[in-house]
């Protein structure tokens, strides 16, 4: 395969953008596991769904936010789902970017029910008990489930949108940037809900015994999709853009991966870390490769 | 309508830059000495919609051609006015969440300033690196191929200013008949490596602004056929992708959360 070609120049999409595609994934991934832990999980899981829940929307908060302060005109934010040059609606199937900004309105009217549906459960907002009963059951598991969907876009949609581009990596990465974004997304979700956990103790320790099983699995995903991403860059003679400086940055992230296996795989190694470390290490990998993912394209 | 390029007779004078300036009411960038031969504008941007490029192609201190050329005696100094290609099928236009880019009834591709945002994902797509972000307005610029004065009659600036007709504007067709035209006279003359670019579908299914180029496209910073791809190859293959990690996600989500309970470790706090 010959080399790709680029003579492109770059949006630059910065720290904005680098919170978004942090808090937005970390959203969409708390509210899945928040659903998951609710389908697969029992009665005592659910302190840790509902913690899910309330990260999820909380996360959320900020990145319509920061998506708006990295526009040109911020103001104009509402560009993107309503076309004004005749009042119709925005939505261009082709581009990530309008698709999702409809995703995102979708999924946090989903989080946002959910986060209430949660704190109205832990006693913080009574008047949100009604939507509560509703959600409990059946049709809170429906609800869950189309709000996981729409949550599982917005992990995953960010790595396509880069992807659906002419720009170094990002294209030369292909249909591998979507799912990596995604299981980094699901790890650092993982890490953050064991984060809550043992900060709160307030989560059963099996639960958190799970979470953290789960956190292996998503960090061995994310693992198998890291390297699959170097072979695309390798194919397309474009890897040498991602290392450099940029190896300072994939040190972090290999730390991030490695510290939730040696957790559950040497426990007597990770006893002797702060209870923290793990998590924070993890959520600092997943910061990392969105990081080195933005700006090596746009700077290597 | 659409503009016809031809390098082999451009002098680098950059009227066309001037020209382009003064009726878009372009304030230019800075001027800075770029040791990039006699370019001082460096690259299309927000406030150089044209922008002249200056190639040298010349004999190094051995006398041997770096890379050989039948110009000149074996030397060369390519220029050419590079613009926005107004593609058919044009990647800025692809991706443009908010409907900002659209294309006019001259088949050219037109951003609509009070529509754009200035999310700048145009920037990220299009291959030639035409569009440029404008700090002042918040929002993207490049070249309209004078719209406002093709709608009153009028040839656009840079056409009309060329002293050599380097830079051609008309019908397509017309354009495309006289690069061939031209193009077959350079080919008898010898210069082998001659050719069109955009001329066919074979790139971004043909460019309303076209060029006759005196080497290979990349020389002149433009990709190649094999190159000329649209951002939306990777739309399926990348939804395909997040799709499957994420059905492998959630089923080890699943599998881990409900194996804990399947091994009976129920040990710990419990909230209700």
């Amino acid at each position: 395969m010959p080399p790709a070609e680029h003579f492109v120049q770059p949006p630059h999409w910065e720290w904005w953008i680098l919170g978004y595609f942090f808090l937005g994934g970390l959203a969409g991934g708390s509210y899945a596991l928040g659903t998951l832990l609710r389908i697969a999980g029992d009665a005592r899981d659910e302190s840790a769904a509902r913690i899910a829940y309330v990260a999820s929307f909380i996360a959320l908060i900020p990145c319509p936010i920061f998506l708006a302060l990295d526009l040109g005109q911020p103001i104009r934010f509402w560009h993107m789902l309503v076309d004004t040059s005749d009042g119709g609606l925005s939505f261009n199937v082709v581009s990530p970017m309008s698709v999702g900004s409809w995703a995102l309105v979708l999924f946090g009217l989903f989080s946002f029910v959910s986060f209430l549906g949660a704190l109205a459960d832990m006693g913080r907002l009574p008047a949100a008990r009604p939507i509560a009963s509703v959600l409990r059951g059946g049709p809170g598991i429906v609800w869950g489930v189309f709000g996981t969907a729409f949550g599982v876009f917005i992990c995953g949609y960010t790595g396509v949108l880069l992807a659906v581009s002419n720009q170094p990596v990002w294209s030369d990465g292909g249909w591998v940037l979507g799912g990596l974004f995604l299981a980094s997304a699901l790890a650092g979700s993982a890490a953050l809900l064991l984060l809550l956990a043992r900060s709160r103790r307030d989560i059963a320790s099996d639960t958190e015994g799970r979470i953290a099983a789960a956190d292996r699995m998503f960090v061995i995903l994310e693992a198998i999709l890291i390297v699959l991403f170097f072979v695309t860059l390798v194919l397309a003679d474009t890897v040498l853009r991602v290392l450099g400086v940029w190896i300072l940055l994939w040190i972090v992230v290999l730390v991030g991966l490695l510290a939730p296996l040696v957790s559950g795989w040497r426990p007597d190694l990770a006893r002797r870390w702060p209870p923290l470390a793990a998590p924070v290490l993890a959520l600092l990998g997943v910061l990392a490769l969105r990081a080195l993912v933005i700006f090596s394209a746009q700077f290597g | 309508m659409g503009f016809f390029t031809d390098t082999s007779i451009c002098i680098g004078c950059k009227a066309c830059e001037v020209a382009c300036k003064e009726w878009n009411q372009l304030e230019g960038n800075k001027p800075q000495f770029l040791a990039d031969s006699f370019d001082n504008t460096g690259q299309l941007d927000a406030q150089n919609w044209r922008h002249v490029q200056f190639i040298e192609q010349v004999p190094d201190n051995r006398g041997t051609l770096v890379q050989p050329t039948p110009i000149a005696g074996g030397q060369a100094w390519l220029m050419m006015s590079d613009v926005c290609k107004h593609c058919k099928n044009a990647s800025c236009l692809e991706v443009c969440p908010t409907g900002a880019i659209t294309r006019t009834e001259f088949d050219t591709v037109f951003i609509q300033q009070d529509v754009c945002n200035g999310c700048r994902n145009c920037i990220s797509a299009c291959p030639y690196g035409v569009i440029g972000f404008n700090d002042q307005t918040g929002t993207v610029h490049k070249c309209t191929l004078c719209y406002d004065r093709l709608q009153t009659g009028m040839q656009p600036a840079c056409a009309k200013a060329c002293p050599t007709e380097s830079i051609q504007f008309g019908y397509i067709e017309d354009l495309h008949a006289a690069a061939d035209k031209r193009l077959a006279n350079l080919k008898q003359a010898g210069y082998a490596k001659a050719q069109l670019y955009g001329r066919d579908e074979k790139v971004y299914g043909g460019l309303n602004a076209f060029f006759l180029l005196m080497d290979q496209p990349e020389t002149y910073g433009l990709v190649n056929e094999r190159n000329a791809v649209l951002p939306r190859r990777n739309n399926m293959p990348g939804y395909v992708g997040g799709v499957a990690t994420a059905a492998l996600g959630l089923i080890a989500g699943l599998l881990a959360f409900r194996n804990g309970r399947m091994n009976g470790n129920n040990v710990g706090t419990n909230d209700r």
